[in-house]
């Protein structure tokens, strides 16, 4: 595996997603409407019952951080179904298959395609998230609630996991399907268990604090090692050629 | 440059090809011709190791297929025109030549000057940075052989480059391929037109899932009962045809209209023996005139009968 091969087509990849409005929209509109919207609906919470306890404050602001893994399922399958089932339209895998690029390069490559962009979006929306909470925040908490663990687990280790994951799945549906908009749609399917994660969180059934944040993070994480044994499965060369449909 | 031995590729229960053994010398350009699911990308495709072989081997550019130490030397060493362009539409052609010079390692230097070249000899240089999509058929297919080439490889696959194509874009790919040809690039062409292999390849190979023969387009119309000489008569068919068979033996003779086409191994010793059966029988020779077997004649031939000639 060499990490130089797997870039130039990282790279390629990442050039054609420049051109897609409605991914590159999706990638600056998410993270943009989380670290924006939240914090002003948190404000507005403040403003409108003063007597508010710390703990309420806390943990809405630790729901809607969840965001931030949320967009870690949605913004990548997005990415990767495009560059697959884009491929696969226009036919272009049989001639990137015939260069002397192994499989796993060119699968690496495409997951990175999806995965730099998502962390980036991400980590950057949540600098403005963690930003605006605390200057909001600061004079009822009476201290600066971010950074914390919490956080830390979630965008460096729940959120690159989840992104990988909803990778890995998109990569397989891109396998079956034959249009960019059903491998979109059926990867989006992934997006609804971390909804009903995030209703959780948000009644307080699973509190979205930093031991529950690593126990989620530690299972999708053999979740996904599971998937990536399909996905090598699924992204071979031979079966690409003479069994993708 | 080519040597396969017995090799086979299943499709599960369908055997796409059967026990191919074959030779394609360097600097060649070598037809391979063979009716729809024949079996020739299918082939193409094991000696670029893109798929795996069932069973047999091949050594293709010095490295054996099915190595995996070798495979990216090897897939380094070919180009490949795909059946299907696979260009990304989107993207200028400059942009699609470079992208498969980068995976195919070629410095940057030597990349732009070999995209420049190659687009210049293709005629798109000028159109080097509109995207693809709206280029013409022809346009696309001279940018996916361009693509094939970009890291100058010892070896170039064409899987029928002219398929879909109309005559003046046919003409143009085709006059490509003779100049590829006039560099000693070896060439292994799969096609369906027989005219563009008569014309193009040194040797063709017809294959119907078994290689049927190999030879040079020449050898194989020769190969093929000779020739046949076409007479144009008046007088009473059934009875010169009698009369021809009566001097020559027993022979395959059709009529057509006003002309009887008569198949005649050795022109010379046949032809006078015919126009003499023909006035022996009370008929008037106009016109006596010798055709040879088109290549067609012996593709349809060996394909319908699925034996090798002579
Ligand atoms: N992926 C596959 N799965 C099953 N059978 C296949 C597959 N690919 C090819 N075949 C079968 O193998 C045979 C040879 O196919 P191939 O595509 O090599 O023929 P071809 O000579 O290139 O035909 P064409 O002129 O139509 O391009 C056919 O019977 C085809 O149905
Ligand atoms: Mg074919």
């Amino acid at each position: 595996m060499r990490l130089s091969q797997a870039w130039i087509v990282a790279r390629h990849d990442l050039g054609m997603i420049r051109r897609r409005r409605t991914i590159l929209g999706a990638l600056i509109a998410l993270p943009a409407g989380v670290s924006l919207g939240f914090p002003l609906l948190v404000w507005y919470i403040i403003a409108q019952s003063p007597g508010v306890g710390d703990a309420v404050i806390i943990s809405f602001v630790d729901a809607f951080a969840f965001w931030f893994a949320i967009g870690g399922v949605m913004l990548p399958s997005s990415i990767s179904a495009y560059s697959i089932v884009g491929e696969k339209t226009e036919k272009s895998l049989e001639p990137l298959l015939a260069t002397p690029t192994t499989d796993g390069e060119i699968l690496l490559g495409k997951v990175l395609a999806a995965f730099l962009p998502t962390m980036i979006a991400i980590w950057a929306g949540a600098a403005v998230y963690m930003v605006l909470i605390d200057e909001i925040t600061r004079g009822t908490l009476g201290y600066l609630y971010y950074p914390n663990a919490a956080i830390v687990v979630l965008l460096f280790a729940l959120a690159p996991i989840v992104a990988v994951l909803a990778i890995e799945i998109s990569v397989a549906v891109s396998s079956r399907v034959q249009d960019v908009r059903s491998a979109q749609q059926i990867s989006g399917v992934l997006f609804l268990p971390f909804i009903l994660l995030y209703v959780a969180a948000e009644i307080q059934v699973f509190p979205l604090d930093t031991d529950h944040l690593l126990l989620l993070a530690g299972i999708l994480g053999l979740v996904a090692l599971v998937t990536f044994r399909i996905c090598r499965r699924v992204f071979d060369r031979e079966t690409i050629l003479t069994r993708w449909k | 440059m080519i040597h396969t031995e017995g090799l086979t590729k299943q499709f599960g229960p369908v055997t796409a090809v059967d026990h191919l053994t074959l030779d394609v010398q360097e600097g060649e350009v070598f037809g391979f011709l063979g009716p729809n699911g024949a079996g020739k990308t299918t082939t193409v495709r094991m000696l670029s190791s893109l798929i795996s072989r069932t069973s047999g081997s091949a050594e293709v550019a010095g490295h054996q297929i099915g190595d995996p130490s070798a495979e990216l030397q090897l897939r380094h060493q070919i180009g490949i025109l795909p059946e299907n362009v696979g260009l990304y539409e989107s993207s200028s052609a400059y942009e699609n030549l470079e992208y498969y010079g980068q995976l195919q390692r070629v410095e940057a230097t030597a990349l732009r000057q070999s995209i420049e070249r190659l687009l210049r000899m293709l005629d798109l240089w000028e159109k080097r940075d509109q995207p693809v999509a709206t280029f013409s058929k022809g346009m696309k297919q001279k940018v996916a052989i361009a693509r094939a080439l970009v890291h100058d490889p010892v070896l170039l696959f064409l899987d029928e480059p002219t398929a879909n194509l109309d005559p003046e874009a046919s003409k143009t790919v085709r006059e490509f391929i003779l100049e590829l040809k006039r560099e000693r690039r070896t060439i292994f062409l799969n096609t369906h037109h027989l005219d563009e292999a008569e014309r193009i390849c040194d040797r063709v190979g017809i294959l119907n899932t078994r290689l049927v023969t190999t030879g040079t387009p020449g050898q194989l119309k020769l190969g093929m009962s000779g020739r046949r000489t076409v007479a144009a008569v008046d007088g009473p068919m059934e009875t010169m045809a009698a009369a021809i068979r009566a001097r020559l033996g027993d022979r395959r003779i059709e009529i057509q209209g006003g002309s009887l086409i008569v198949d005649v191994s050795d022109p010379d010793r046949d032809n006078p023996e015919i126009a003499a059966a023909i006035v022996g029988a009370g008929g008037r020779l106009r016109q006596l005139t010798q055709v040879s077997a088109s290549l067609e004649d012996v593709y349809l031939k060996l394909i319908h009968e699925g034996a090798s000639p002579a």
